[in-house]
C-alpha cells in the first residue's frame, strides 16, 4: 500500500512540474482567470500568436475569476511573479489602483473603443460585454422590454441570478439596478425578489439551470446568444433588449510595477489590442472586442442586442459603496 | 491488555497526529491573522450574521434529524434481508452521492424535483397549473437528505451487520417479536453510533455552501460558510473571516458536543464468530414493509443519479475521454484521492489506537484523558474548518518557498485528508473496537505482537473496514473542487475542476458527461470498498 501511494505521489509531482524555463529565453507571466486559459478560451491561441513575434515564452496562471485575481495579487504583493494582470473589470479598478501594484502601461490605446468611452493610462480594455437577461424563446413569448418591466412583470416567469457577494455578474446586476433606480433600489429588489427563482454562487450554476430548462431567464451577457448560434447552431436563447439601458462590464489588462521586462509587457499589451488578438477574443471569450479585429465577426454577432444606452457607475463610487449596497440588497432580499 | 511498549507506541502515534493537525490548522490561521492588510472596516457581527447563524443551525438540525429518521428503517431492513435481490448494489448505490460534486448532485435532484423535473411533469399532466417549487428550506432539506441518508444508512448498516450471530439465535429461541428485537437488540447497537453519525451529518450540513445557495432561493437561506467565503474572497478581510469561522466552529462544537454526550456506549459481549443468520422477519407484513422501505430509499437516491446518467449520456463521452485535459485531470484526481485517502485512514487508525491504548489503562491520568478527548474532538471538528481559510493561509506560507502551484496538489491532498478524517474514524471505530475486544486477551496470552499481530490477527479482519474507509475518503476527495482551486494554477486540473471549467465556458453538455464519468469512477471505488462482502454472506 505504502509503495503504491509513493509511486502515485511521485507521478503526481511529475505531472505538476511547471514548464521548465529556459534561461536564455525571455518569459512573460500573465495572471488571468481560468476560463481565459481553458482549452476553449482565448489563452492557447493568444499564446501561440504572441510567441510567434516575441521570441519569448508566455505563461498563463489562471485563477477562478477577476476577483480571485485581485486577491491573489494583494496576497503576493511586490513579490508576485506576475508581469501582467489580465481580467480585472471596471468595478474592481479603483481597488486595484489602491494596491499601488500597477504602473502606467505606456501603450498607445487610441485604437481601443468601448461604449461609454472608458479609457485609462494604466488599465487597458481588451473586451467588454453588456449584462443582459437571456431568455428561452420556447417558454417566454413576451420578454421584458426594460429593467422596470423585469421588476414589475409576471412573477411566475422566473429568473436565476447570481450572488453579488461571490460573483461578478451578480455584482453587475446589483450595480445595474442601482444605476437605474438609485435610492429606490431596495424597493425594486423587494419586488424583483418574487421573480427570482434562486441566487447562485456563480455564473456557471445559474447558466446551467437555464440551459437545463429549470428556469426560463438568467442574468448573463448580450453576447451569450452568440455562443449558442455559432457553436450549437440554435437561436433558441436570446437576450432581452432593455430600453432603459444595459450595464457594461469592461475587462482590462495592466502591467505590474515589478514586471521583469517592461518592454516585453508593453509589447504584449500592444498585441492584446491589435487586430490579430482582438480577432481571437469574440468567439473564444464570447465578449465584444475592444478594438478592430483582423477578421470580420461571425454573422451571429450582428444579430445580438445592441444596447441603446450604456450604464456604468465609476469604480471609485463602487469601491466606496459596495458593502453598503450589498447590505441593502441582503436586507431587501431576505425580507419574508 | 496491551503491553507497556504497545501502549506507549499507540499513544505516541495519536499524539503525533494531533500535533500535526493542530500545526497544520494553526499555521494557516496564524499566518492569515498576521497578514498586514487593511483594517477590518465593517463590524464583525451584524444582525444579519445572527440571522444566518440561526438559519445555519435550523437547517442543519432539521437535515440531520430527517436523514437519521429515514436512514434507520432502511438500515434495519437491509440488515434483516441479507439475501435481498441486488443488495450489494444497493449498498454501493448508497456510497455514490458522496463522490458527486455538490452542484452535480443539485442538478440531478432538480431533474427529478425541479420545476421542469419528472415530478412536476406528472403533476402538470394531472392538471396542476403552477409547478411545485422546492426552492427554499424544503430544497435545502431535500438536497441534504439526498446526500446524507445514504451516508447514514451505510454507517448504521455496518454496525448492525457486526452484531454477533448469537443474538439472532437467542432472540429466535426466545420468540421475540419485531418490536422487542428492535428494543433489545437493534436499538442498543444503533444507539452506540447514532450520536456520532448525527454529529457528522450536522457538521456537513452546517458548512454546506453550493447546495444551500443553489436550492435556498435567496440570501435569506444561507450559511455562515458563505459569509466566510465573501469575507476572504471579495473583501479580503482575514480578521473578519477568521472571526466568522470561530463562530461557526464554536457553535457547531457545542451542538455536536451535546449530541455526543447523549448516553450511549453499551458494551457488547464476545462472540464465537459464527456466521450470521437472521431468523426474524419471516412474516408476510414484515417482508412487505422491508421491501417497501428499501425500494423507497433506492428510488429516492437513484432517481437523481439516473437524471445525471441521462444527461451524461447525451454528451460525446468518447471525445471527452480522449480530450487533452481528461487524462491529466483523471490522473491528478486519482493521485490526490489515493494520497488523501491513505493519509486519512492512517491518521484515523493512529487516533483510534491511541484512544484504545488510553482506555486500556485502569485509571488514565488527566493528561491522557485530555489527549483522548482532544483526539475525539479533533477527528470530528476538522470538518467545520472552512477549507478556504486553510487554503488561503497555506498559500501565504508556501509562497515564500517558491511557486505555490508546485505545492498545490499536496495541499489539496492534505486538506482533503482532513475533511475525510471524520468519515474514516466513523467507519473504523466500531470495527476496531469489536476486533480488539475479541482478540486482545488472546493475542496477549499468546504473546503475539508487532508485525506478526498485524499480519495474522488484525489484517484479515480489519482489511474490509479499512478498504471501506479508504473508499469513503477517496470518493470524498474525488468530488471536492479543492480549496486551492481559488488560487490554483493551470497545472492543477482535477475532474471536478474540469466539470466547472466546462460549465463556465458554456459547455453544459461536456459538464454533464464529465459528471457521469466522475460518478462511474466513484462506483468503482465503492466496489473496492465493499469487496469481500459477498464471500462473507455465502459462508
Amino acid at each position: 500500500m505504502r509503495g503504491m501511494s509513493t509511486i502515485l505521489i511521485v507521478a503526481a509531482a511529475a505531472a505538476f512540474t511547471p514548464f521548465s524555463v529556459q534561461a536564455e529565453e525571455k518569459t512573460l507571466t500573465v495572471y488571468t482567470y481560468e476560463s481565459f486559459t481553458s482549452d476553449w478560451g482565448p489563452g492557447p491561441k493568444i499564446k501561440a500568436e504572441f510567441e510567434k513575434t516575441c521570441a519569448c515564452t508566455l505563461n498563463f496562471v489562471g485563477v477562478a475569476d477577476g476577483v480571485a485575481l485581485l486577491t491573489r495579487l494583494k496576497l503576493e504583493g511586490a513579490e508576485s511573479q506576475a508581469d501582467i494582470a489580465l481580467g480585472l473589470d471596471t468595478s474592481l479598478i479603483s481597488e486595484a489602483k489602491a494596491t499601488g501594484l500597477f504602473q502606467p502601461s505606456g501603450v498607445d490605446a487610441t485604437a481601443v473603443k468601448v461604449p461609454g468611452n472608458y479609457s485609462d493610462d494604466t488599465f487597458i480594455p481588451y473586451d467588454y460585454g453588456h449584462f443582459a437577461v437571456i431568455y428561452d424563446t420556447q417558454t417566454i413569448k413576451n420578454p421584458p422590454k426594460s429593467l422596470k418591466d423585469l421588476v414589475e412583470g409576471d412573477a411566475s416567469q422566473k429568473i436565476a441570478i447570481q450572488d453579488p457577494r461571490t460573483s461578478t455578474p451578480g455584482l453587475g446586476l446589483l450595480l445595474w439596478v442601482k444605476a437605474v433606480y438609485g435610492d429606490k433600489a431596495p424597493e425594486a429588489w423587494a419586488k424583483l425578489k418574487d421573480r427570482v427563482l434562486t441566487v447562485t454562487p456563480g455564473w456557471s450554476e445559474s447558466y446551467g439551470l437555464f440551459t437545463k430548462g429549470e428556469v426560463p431567464m438568467v442574468l448573463s451577457y448580450t453576447t451569450s446568444p452568440a455562443y449558442h448560434m455559432v457553436e450549437e447552431k440554435t437561436d433558441r436563447y436570446q437576450a432581452a433588449s432593455f430600453s432603459d439601458g444595459h450595464y457594461i462590464q469592461i475587462e482590462v489588462a495592466a502591467t505590474l510595477k515589478n514586471a521583469m521586462d517592461k518592454d516585453l509587457a508593453k509589447s504584449f499589451l500592444t498585441f492584446l489590442v491589435s487586430p490579430a488578438a482582438q480577432g481571437i477574443i469574440p468567439t473564444t471569450n464570447w465578449m465584444m472586442p475592444a478594438a478592430a479585429t483582423s477578421t470580420p465577426l461571425p454573422d451571429a454577432f450582428d444579430k445580438l442586442v445592441k444596447p441603446g444606452k450604456t450604464l456604468l457607475i465609476g469604480s471609485d463610487e463602487v469601491a466606496k459603496n459596495r458593502q453598503a449596497w450589498i447590505d441593502e440588497w441582503l436586507t431587501a432580499m431576505s425580507r419574508k | 491488555m496491551l503491553t507497556l511498549a504497545e501502549r506507549r507506541r499507540g499513544i505516541g502515534a495519536g499524539l503525533t497526529v494531533l500535533i500535526a493537525v493542530i500545526l497544520f490548522v494553526g499555521t494557516a490561521v496564524v499566518t492569515l491573522l498576521a497578514w498586514d492588510g487593511d483594517q477590518s472596516a465593517s463590524r464583525l457581527f451584524t444582525a444579519y450574521t445572527w440571522s444566518i447563524l440561526r438559519f445555519t443551525l435550523l437547517q442543519a438540525a432539521l437535515s440531520t434529524l430527517l436523514s437519521i429518521l429515514f436512514a434507520i428503517p432502511v438500515a434495519l431492513a437491509l440488515a434483516r434481508r441479507p439475501g435481498f435481490p441486488g443488495r450489494v448494489w444497493i449498498v454501493r448505490l448508497m456510497a455514490l452521492p458522496m463522490g458527486l460534486p455538490a452542484l452535480v448532485g443539485a442538478l440531478g435532484l432538480l431533474g427529478v424535483w425541479g420545476r421542469q423535473g419528472v415530478l412536476n411533469g406528472w403533476l402538470t399532466a394531472a392538471g396542476l397549473e403552477q409547478p411545485v417549487s422546492v426552492y427554499g428550506l424544503s430544497g435545502i432539506l431535500l438536497a441534504h437528505t439526498f446526500f446524507n441518508i445514504p451516508l447514514a444508512v451505510r454507517l448504521l448498516l455496518a454496525v448492525l451487520e457486526r452484531l454477533p450471530a448469537e443474538y439472532w439465535l437467542l432472540s429466535a429461541s426466545l420468540g421475540m417479536k419485531p418490536f422487542s428485537i428492535f428494543r433489545f437488540v437493534e436499538w442498543p447497537a444503533l444507539a452506540r453510533v447514532v450520536p456520532g453519525v448525527a454529529g457528522l451529518i450536522f457538521m456537513l450540513c452546517a458548512t454546506s455552501f453550493t447546495l444551500v445557495l443553489v436550492l435556498g432561493g435567496g440570501p435569506a437561506a444561507t450559511t455562515l460558510e458563505v459569509a466566510i467565503y465573501q469575507a476572504l474572497r471579495f473583501d479580503f478581510d482575514p480578521p473578519r473571516a477568521i472571526a466568522l469561522a470561530f463562530l461557526q466552529i464554536t457553535v457547531t462544537a457545542a451542538v455536536v458536543g451535546l449530541v455526543t454526550l447523549l448516553p450511549a456506549a453499551t458494551d457488547m459481549v464476545r462472540t464465537a464468530g459464527r456466521s450470521i443468520q437472521r431468523l426474524d422477519g419471516r412474516s408476510g407484513p414484515s417482508r412487505l414493509w422491508d421491501f417497501f422501505v428499501i425500494a423507497a430509499a433506492v428510488i429516492f437516491v437513484a432517481s437523481p443519479l439516473l437524471s445525471v446518467l441521462a444527461a451524461g449520456l447525451r454528451a460525446d463521452l468518447w471525445k471527452l475521454v480522449t480530450g487533452p485535459r481528461f487524462i491529466q485531470a483523471a490522473t491528478t484526481s486519482l493521485a490526490i484521492a489515493v494520497t488523501a485517502g491513505t493519509i486519512a485512514v492512517t491518521a484515523s487508525l493512529a487516533i483510534l489506537n491511541a484512544r484504545q491504548a488510553i482506555r486500556d489503562r485502569r485509571d488514565p491520568n488527566l493528561a491522557e484523558r485530555l489527549l483522548s478527548t482532544s483526539l475525539a474532538g479533533t477527528s470530528s471538528l476538522v470538518l467545520v474548518i472552512p477549507p478556504i481559510i486553510l487554503g488561503t493561509g497555506w498559500f501565504l506560507v508556501l509562497r515564500q518557498f517558491g511557486n505555490v502551484g508546485d505545492f498545490a496538489p499536496y495541499l489539496v491532498a492534505i486538506i482533503n485528508a482532513l475533511m475525510a478524517l471524520p468519515f474514516a474514524v466513523r467507519v473504523l471505530e466500531p470495527a476496531l473496537e469489536d476486533h480488539r475486544r475479541q482478540t486482545a486477551r488472546l493475542a496477549a496470552a499468546l504473546g503475539i505482537g508487532g508485525i506478526d499481530k498485524w499480519r495474522l490477527v488484525d489484517i484479515p479482519v480489519l482489511l474490509r473496514p479499512i478498504l471501506t474507509a479508504l473508499s469513503f475518503a477517496m470518493a470524498l476527495s474525488l468530488g471536492d473542487l479543492g480549496a486551492v482551486a481559488l488560487f490554483g494554477s493551470s497545472d492543477l486540473v482535477t475532474l471536478p475542476w474540469l466539470v466547472y471549467s466546462s460549465l463556465s465556458s458554456y459547455r453544459t453538455n461536456d459538464a454533464d458527461g464529465l459528471a457521469l464519468i466522475l460518478g462511474v469512477v466513484c462506483l468503482f471505488l465503492t466496489i473496492l470498498g465493499t469487496a469481500g462482502r459477498k464471500e462473507h454472506n455465502n459462508v
